[in-house]
């Protein structure tokens, strides 16, 4: 037998069967109270308000913009966000968005574990909302146990039918919202329900109502453990120093139900009353040691803390703490929590460097700008008085509110002449290029150089870019073609 | 020969009786949903037979009940495109040059139509970007020969240039020295003299004289004292540093002799008007227009 085969048999027989695929087990958390609960609650009542309330904040940009605060508006790709506005060419700044949210998850969780795992990721906020539907209506864990178990009655029938519809209600609700995001509340609200909105609208809503329901309903801790790649590489910024939802097994051991008689054997302060995983939302048992599936969202401390306190023992035999404490606790010492790693002070520089990158590229974001390609052919038109004319296509960016009456001028030809290519007739030393507020536009420019310049096959020009309303300046370096060598004179 | 269902000791799963050497075979069946969408789509496909076009048979083909074609199909969405088109060519058929010109709109629609028309009929002879080649005036520079402003140009695509519409530009160069007029040592005086004083290519020790008074007495009428040309007989302008034949002193010397004048079709006969007036106001705008 190979050594693969022997290990993946040592496997399956770890595992307990004969599959590599463990099914699902239900869980069925039971309700808790206490100071983490009173946290994810607020922290839940947060986000889902500015979740849906968020799209109807109006925001004042004068007359003819939109008035909603927070809008991606993405058929006339305008992305506004309270007084800040953004064009697709700004997608680097998205880009650092990113790099910054990435950097400071990286740091929260060296610090704090997987707190934004266990109190403001979306999921964990909807599945905790879609809990507390179904223990308003089904009960708590027993009764939900019970139930489940019995045969369908009516009674089943109808908590299950009303625990669903509620769902429904409030994933559509989310995917609602969502939609909102996207177009003007109030005129979507309408259109949606006089049924004269863009399918688009009509799809996405459905599309995020089903992944409310289905993730939040019905996918729950499986999403955390098996489609969320977070949790496979969280590992990576957890170490030793980092606080997480940890059990003291060195006062909680060894456990032992019920009172402690005088005489029996000796015991810790885990009375193992089933508590803390009972009331894991995840399903695991805290006491296994910090484990993969454990969003430290710290219901396990309030259930445990609870029954600390029925039984007189001091509280926090589950509780925020790092590796490191544990293992000084276990030799009698104890060990503070260290804010300042090598670690942390690595994550906290990225996130310095990156923010402060993202804020500085943000102010210096330039209201006007130009891009200028050169026609493809012909390269260059001798003119019938001995000049040379380029073409360019000339993109103009006006960024500012107000119409820009842009100058162009081009530098490094001397004697050059502009002209608008839908009036070639006309030339300009200096040409003006009207570009309407918030907009942009190309125009055909050619450039015309004067008879007996001196001959270039590619002479680099530059062109200048000016807004005389608000005396902003762009460039842009382009190249003059020309014939190589003059090929005149007959046979 | 229906026994009693047999089932293999290692798996657990029926067979279904038949055996080869030995081996037997496991009876494991498609899952039901699967013959059920099979069953379905053989539904699906009759349907489907009976709706669209399906049958060919010797000299055509099964139509389908309810009459669809991919060929009309796609002429239904060309007319549809047409007829917003329509909308801003008719208008460009109806209004003056002068007043397409202040619609930002209109021009927008006949540069981008008259892109195409020019690619589709021009481009084989002017050139991609009007640049022209020897024999074919170069638009893009503004060596007009029969005018560069919109209506002159409007007029030669319309009409032609020889081309034998009624309405055609029209003018013929004498052939000097075919027809004997000049002899072919005055035909090399008079280009001498217009390579040297129009075309800008002086040559040392050579006495012009004879040459230009040759010009005066025979050329000057239509190309002008000063070489300037005439677009009214289509008279191309001699000082220039474009030439429809070229930048060559054989290229006069031929064209003296014998000239070849080139014909250009009357459009008339292939686009409508508002199609020549787009093309004409993009050869206006590809740099060479007055």
């Amino acid at each position: 037998m190979s050594r693969v085969h022997e290990r993946r048999v040592q496997l399956e027989k770890d595992l307990g069967g004969d599959h590599l695929y463990a099914s699902r087990v239900r869980v069925y958390a039971k309700a808790v109270k206490g100071k983490m609960r009173r946290i994810k609650w607020a922290v839940l009542a947060f986000c889902l308000t500015v979740y849906y309330l968020l799209p109807w904040l109006r925001w004042d940009r004068g007359p003819g913009r939109p008035t909603q605060a927070v809008l991606l508006d993405v058929a006339s790709r305008r992305y506004y966000f309270f007084g800040l506005e953004f064009w697709p060419q700004d997608i680097y700044l998205l880009t650092g968005t990113l790099i910054v949210a990435a950097v400071a998850l990286f740091l929260v969780t060296s610090l704090f574990g997987r707190v934004w795992c266990g109190y403001s990721c979306p999921q964990t906020v909807w599945t905790d909302l879609f809990m507390w539907f179904e223990r308003e209506i089904e009960g708590d864990r027993n009764d939900r146990m019970k139930r489940d178990a019995g045969p369908l009655s009516f009674d089943k029938l109808w908590r299950k039918s009303a625990k669903h519809a509620i769902w429904l209600f409030f994933a559509f609700w989310t995917g609602g919202a969502w939609i909102m995001y996207f177009g003007d509340a109030p005129t979507i609200t309408r259109e949606f329900w006089t049924g004269t909105a863009p399918g688009a609208t009509y799809f996405f809503t459905g599309l995020f109502t089903f992944t409310t329901y289905a993730l939040a309903g019905w996918g729950r801790e499986q999403v955390c453990t098996y489609m969320c790649p977070w949790p496979r590489f969280q590992s990576a910024m957890l170490d030793e120093q980092s606080l997480t939802t940890t059990y003291q097994a060195w006062r909680g051991e060894p456990r032992a139900r019920g009172k402690r008689d005088p005489g029996a054997p000796p015991a810790g302060d885990c009375v193992d009353c089933a508590a803390c995983y009972t009331a894991c939302p995840m399903g695991i048992d805290i006491r296994d040691g910090i484990q993969l599936e454990c969003i430290n969202c710290g219901l396990c401390i309030d259930a445990c803390d609870h029954v600390m306190e029925v039984t007189g023992r001091p509280k926090g035999l589950i509780a925020w703490d790092t590796l490191a404490d544990q293992k000084a606790k276990q030799e009698g010492r104890s060990v503070s929590f260290r804010l300042l790693r090598p670690r942390t002070m690595i994550y906290f520089g990225a996130l310095a460097v990156a923010g402060t990158a993202m804020l500085v590229a943000l102010l210096l974001r330039a209201p006007i700008a130009m891009d200028a390609e050169h026609d493809r052919a012909p390269l260059f038109v001798p003119l019938p008085d001995g000049g040379l004319r380029n073409g360019y296509t000339v993109n103009l960016t006006n960024r500012t509110q107000l119409a820009a009456p842009f100058v162009l001028t081009v530098r490094g030809l001397p004697g050059a002449r502009l002209a608008n290519g839908t009036a070639p007739q006309e030339r300009h030393a200096a040409l003006t290029l009207p570009v309407k507020a918030d907009s942009i536009a190309d125009f055909r420019v050619l450039v015309i150089a004067p008879p007996n310049a001196p001959p270039a096959a590619r002479r680099p020009i530059t062109f200048v870019l000016r807004d005389p309303a608000t005396g902003d300046e762009t460039t842009y370096a382009a190249a003059f073609f020309g014939p190589a060598a003059y090929v005149g004179g007959g046979p | 020969m229906p026994g009693k269902i047999e089932k293999d000791s290692v798996t657990g799963t029926e067979t279904t009786g038949h055996e080869w050497d030995g081996i037997r075979e496991l009876n494991t069946p498609l899952p039901k949903w699967w013959v059920y969408v099979w069953l379905a789509s053989i539904v699906w496909g009759i349907g489907y037979m009976v709706a669209y076009p399906s049958v060919p048979y010797g000299s055509g083909y099964f139509h389908g009940l309810l009459g669809y074609s991919s060929r009309s199909h796609v002429a239904h969405e060309v007319a549809e495109v047409d007829a917003k088109r329509d909308i801003y060519m008719k208008k460009i058929a109806a209004e003056p040059f002068s007043a397409i010109e202040k619609d930002p709109r209109l021009m927008q629609v006949a540069e981008i139509a008259g892109a195409s028309t020019f690619a589709n009929n021009c481009q084989p002879c002017h050139g991609q970007g009007g640049e022209g080649r020897i024999g074919y005036p170069a638009l893009a520079a503004g060596a007009w020969i029969w005018g560069g402003t919109l209506d002159a140009i409007q007029r030669t695509v319309t009409y032609g240039i020889r081309s034998g519409d009624p309405k055609a530009r029209d003018s013929q160069m004498p052939p000097f020295g075919k027809s004997g007029m000049l002899k072919p040592e005055q035909i090399q005086q008079v280009a001498s003299f217009v390579w040297s004083n129009f075309y800008g290519h002086p040559t040392k020790g050579e006495d012009i004289a004879p040459g230009a008074k040759i010009f005066a007495a025979n050329c000057a009428v239509c190309h002008g004292p000063e070489g300037q040309g005439n677009p009214a007989f289509g008279a191309p302008r001699l000082a220039s540093h474009v030439h429809l034949y070229g930048d060559f002193r054989a290229a006069i010397v031929r064209q003296v002799t014998d000239p070849r004048m080139g014909v250009m079709p009357n459009w008339n006969q292939r686009l409508d008007p508002a199609t020549i007036k787009a093309v004409t106001i993009y050869v206006h705008d590809l740099g060479g227009g007055q």
